[in-house]
C-alpha cells in the first residue's frame, strides 16, 4: 500500500510528491516535542525557584513573594508549555525541533509555507484533539482521516509531509561516475548510499548487500573471492571502486 | 560524443551547482527582505533546478540524489511562493476591514447566542431561586459559606492576591472559555451551545443566590466595569463557534471538511479581537472591580466606555473603517 501524497504543483511543470506523515512520525514528533518542552519548562520552574529561596518557598508557609514570584515561576514555565508549539512552528516555517527529529513539517494542502493563521489556528484546536485525555481525539483522527491528519489540521488546512534531509553525499556518490572509475550513476549511487548507512546496518546484513553490489557493478570481481572477505574487507573495495576514477 | 559521455559530462557540469544548493537555500530561507536581483536569481535558479530534476527523473530515478533534488526543488517552491510579510498593512486590513465583515456576517449567531445566554442566565436566576440548594452543584463550599455569613468572594481580594496576578488569571481563563466556546463548535454547533448554556446558568445562579442574602447589588456592582465587555466576547466567540457547526451541518463548499475549513478560517480572526477585549477585561477586573473605593458612577462610566469601545472595534470604525464600507450597504 503506498503512503499519501499531496502534489506539490509547479508553474514549471516539474512537480513534486510531498509523501504524508502518518500516525507514527506524528506522535514520533510530538513525544520529542512534549520532552522537550516539558524539560524546558521544568528546568525554568526550578531554577527560578531557587533563586527564590527553593522549595520551601512553595511547600512553607513563607510570606507572599509578591507578583514577581507568580509570573517567574509559576506563569513562566506554564507560557513555555503551552506556548512552544506556536510559537516554534510559526518561527520555524512549519517545524518544531521534534518535527525535525522526525524528518516531518507542515505544509498546507497546496504543499506552500502554512501561514501565521493557519498554525495559529491548527494550535488552538489542540483543546478538542487533546480531549479526553493525551490527545485520543486528535490521535484516532489522524489514524482514521485519509490524510492522517488531526481535527486541528483539518481546520487549518494543513497537512505533515515526510521532509528527510536528504545527504549531500547522495552527490558524493555521483561524482565516482564521472571521473572515469567505469561506474555508471545509479551504481555510485547504490555504492555510495550503502557506504553511508554502513554504521546503521548489522554486520549480516551489511556483508550480504555490499557482496550483492560488487558483484553487480564490478564485472573483475569473483563471487567466490568476494565470499570470502569479511565486512572491512567488502567496505575498503567499495571506497575503492568510487575513488578509482579520481586516483585515475 | 556517446550518451554515456554526454551523461557523465552533463552530471559533471551540475554536481558542483547542486552542493551549493543547500546553503543558498537556506539563505534565501533566513532572509525576508530579497532584492529584486535575489529575486530573479532565486526564479533562474527554480527554473534551472526543474530542468535538472526532470533529467534526473530519468536517467536516475529512485535515486537518492534525485530525492534529494526533488527535496531542494520543493524547498525553494516554497520560498518562492510564500506570502510577502507586510505586518502594518496586514493588521490593519485585518482590523479595519476583515473582522468587522465576520461580525456583519454573525448579526444573526450572535444575536441567538446572546438570547441563549440571557435564557439561561434566567433559568439559572430560576432554579436557584425556586431550590436554594441547587447552588451546592455550581459554588464551592467557601464562596457558600462566604455569602452565608454576608461577604461576598469578591471583597478583600486584592488583600490576598496582586492586582497584577488576578488581572493574569482571569485574562487567561476567560481567554481559555472563550477558545473552548468557539472550537467546540465543531460539534455541529452542540458543544458551543452547551458551553454558553453553562455559564449563562451559572451567572443566573449566582445571582439568585447572592440575592437570597441581600447581596446582589454588591455583585452587580463588581462586575459593572467589565461585565458588559467580558460576557459579550464569550458571545461572540460562541457565536463564530455555532458557525463551525453551521458550517458541518449546512456546507457552502465542496466538500464538508472544505466549508469547515473556510468558516475556521474566516471566524478565527474574530477570536484575535476577542483575545484583545479580554486583556482590557483582565485588567479592569484585576485593578478596578475588587477595589471597595471606586465609586459606582465610575463603574457605570467604565463599563459603558469599554462596551462603546467594543462596539467600535467590531464595527472598525476604531480602526478608521467607513460606515458605507459595509459589505451589506455597498451591495
Amino acid at each position: 500500500m503506498t503512503s499519501p501524497s499531496v502534489t506539490l504543483q509547479s508553474v514549471t511543470g516539474v512537480d513534486v510528491e510531498l509523501r504524508i506523515a502518518g500516525p507514527g512520525s506524528r506522535s514520533y514528533a510530538f513525544v520529542i516535542d512534549w520532552h522537550i518542552r516539558l524539560i524546558l519548562a521544568l528546568a525554568w520552574f526550578f531554577g527560578v525557584l531557587m533563586l527564590f529561596g527553593g522549595l520551601s518557598r512553595l511547600l512553607d508557609d513563607a510570606p507572599d513573594p509578591g507578583p514577581y514570584f507568580f509570573f517567574l515561576v509559576k506563569l513562566a514555565p506554564l507560557a513555555i508549555y503551552f506556548l512552544y508549539h506556536p510559537i516554534l512552528e510559526i518561527a520555524m516555517h512549519g517545524r518544531t525541533p521534534g518535527k525535525r527529529m522526525a524528518g516531518i513539517r507542515i505544509v498546507s494542502r497546496s504543499g506552500d509555507i502554512p501561514g501565521v493563521g493557519a498554525l495559529l489556528v491548527r494550535n488552538i484546536f489542540r483543546l478538542v484533539d487533546s480531549l479526553p485525555f493525551v490527545y485520543l481525539v486528535g490521535l484516532a483522527s489522524t489514524i482514521f482521516t485519509q490524510h492522517n491528519v488531526r481535527i486541528g489540521d483539518i481546520a487549518a488546512g494543513t497537512l505533515l509531509v515526510h521532509d528527510a534531509a536528504e545527504s549531500e553525499k547522495s552527490f558524493e556518490g555521483l561524482r565516482a561516475a564521472t571521473n572515469g572509475g567505469g561506474l555508471n550513476p545509479q551504481s555510485a549511487d547504490l555504492a555510495q548510499e550503502l557506504l553511508d548507512r554502513w554504521g546503521e546496518l548489522d554486520d549480516g546484513n551489511r556483508t550480504r548487500i555490499a557482496r550483492s553490489l560488487i558483484a553487480r557493478i564490478d564485472p573483475s570481481a569473483s563471487s567466490e573471492s568476494l565470499a570470502l572477505r569479511s565486512a572491512e574487507e567488502l567496505r575498503a573495495h567499495l571506497v575503492d571502486l568510487l575513488t578509482r576514477g579520481k586516483a585515475a | 560524443m556517446s550518451a554515456e559521455a554526454g551523461l557523465q559530462a552533463w552530471l559533471a557540469s551540475r554536481i558542483a551547482s547542486w552542493q551549493q544548493l543547500a546553503p543558498q537555500l537556506d539563505r534565501l530561507e533566513r532572509k525576508r527582505d530579497h532584492t529584486a536581483a535575489e529575486a530573479l536569481n532565486a526564479i533562474e535558479m527554480y527554473r534551472s533546478l526543474g530542468r535538472d530534476l526532470s533529467i534526473a527523473r530519468r536517467i536516475l530515478p529512485a535515486s537518492r540524489a534525485t530525492r534529494t533534488l526533488e527535496a531542494r526543488y520543493a524547498k525553494l517552491h516554497a520560498i518562492i511562493y510564500r506570502k510577502p510579510q507586510n505586518w502594518r498593512e496586514r493588521v490593519r486590513t485585518l482590523f479595519r476591514d476583515e473582522i468587522p465583515d465576520v461580525v456583519h456576517e454573525l448579526r444573526t449567531p450572535i444575536q441567538w447566542v446572546s438570547l441563549l445566554f440571557a435564557l439561561s442566565t434566567a433559568a439559572g436566576w430560576w432554579l436557584v431561586s425556586t431550590y436554594p440548594e441547587l447552588i451546592g452543584l455550581l459554588a464551592s463550599e467557601d464562596m457558600i459559606n462566604g455569602v452565608e455569613g454576608g461577604r461576598l468572594w469578591t471583597e478583600g481580594m486584592l488583600n490576598v492576591v496582586p492586582s497584577s496576578v488576578v488581572s493574569t488569571e482571569i485574562l487567561a481563563n476567560n481567554v481559555m472559555v472563550s477558545l473552548f466556546a468557539f472550537v467546540v463548535g465543531i460539534f455541529f454547533g452542540l458543544g458551543t451551545f452547551y458551553v454558553i448554556a453553562t455559564n449563562g446558568l451559572m451567572l443566573g445562579a449566582f445571582f439568585a443566590f447572592t440575592h437570597q442574602h441581600g447581596m446582589a447589588g454588591e455583585l452587580l456592582k463588581f462586575v459593572t466595569a467589565h461585565g458588559v465587555v467580558e460576557l459579550s466576547v464569550i458571545c461572540l466567540a460562541g457565536a463564530a463557534g455555532t458557525m463551525l457547526g453551521e458550517s458541518l451541518i449546512r456546507p457552502t463548499h465542496a466538500t464538508r471538511r472544505e466549508s469547515f475549513q473556510h468558516a475556521t478560517a474566516k471566524t478565527s480572526r474574530l477570536l484575535l479581537l476577542c483575545a484583545l477585549l479580554l486583556i482590557g477585561c483582565g485588567f479592569i477586573e484585576g485593578y478596578l472591580s475588587p477595589d471597595p473605593d471606586f465609586p459606582l458612577l465610575n463603574r457605570v462610566i467604565v463599563g459603558f466606555g469599554y462596551a462603546v469601545v467594543m462596539v467600535g472595534a467590531l464595527t472598525g470604525r476604531l480602526f478608521g473603517r467607513k460606515s458605507a464600507s459595509l459589505p451589506e450597504i455597498a451591495k
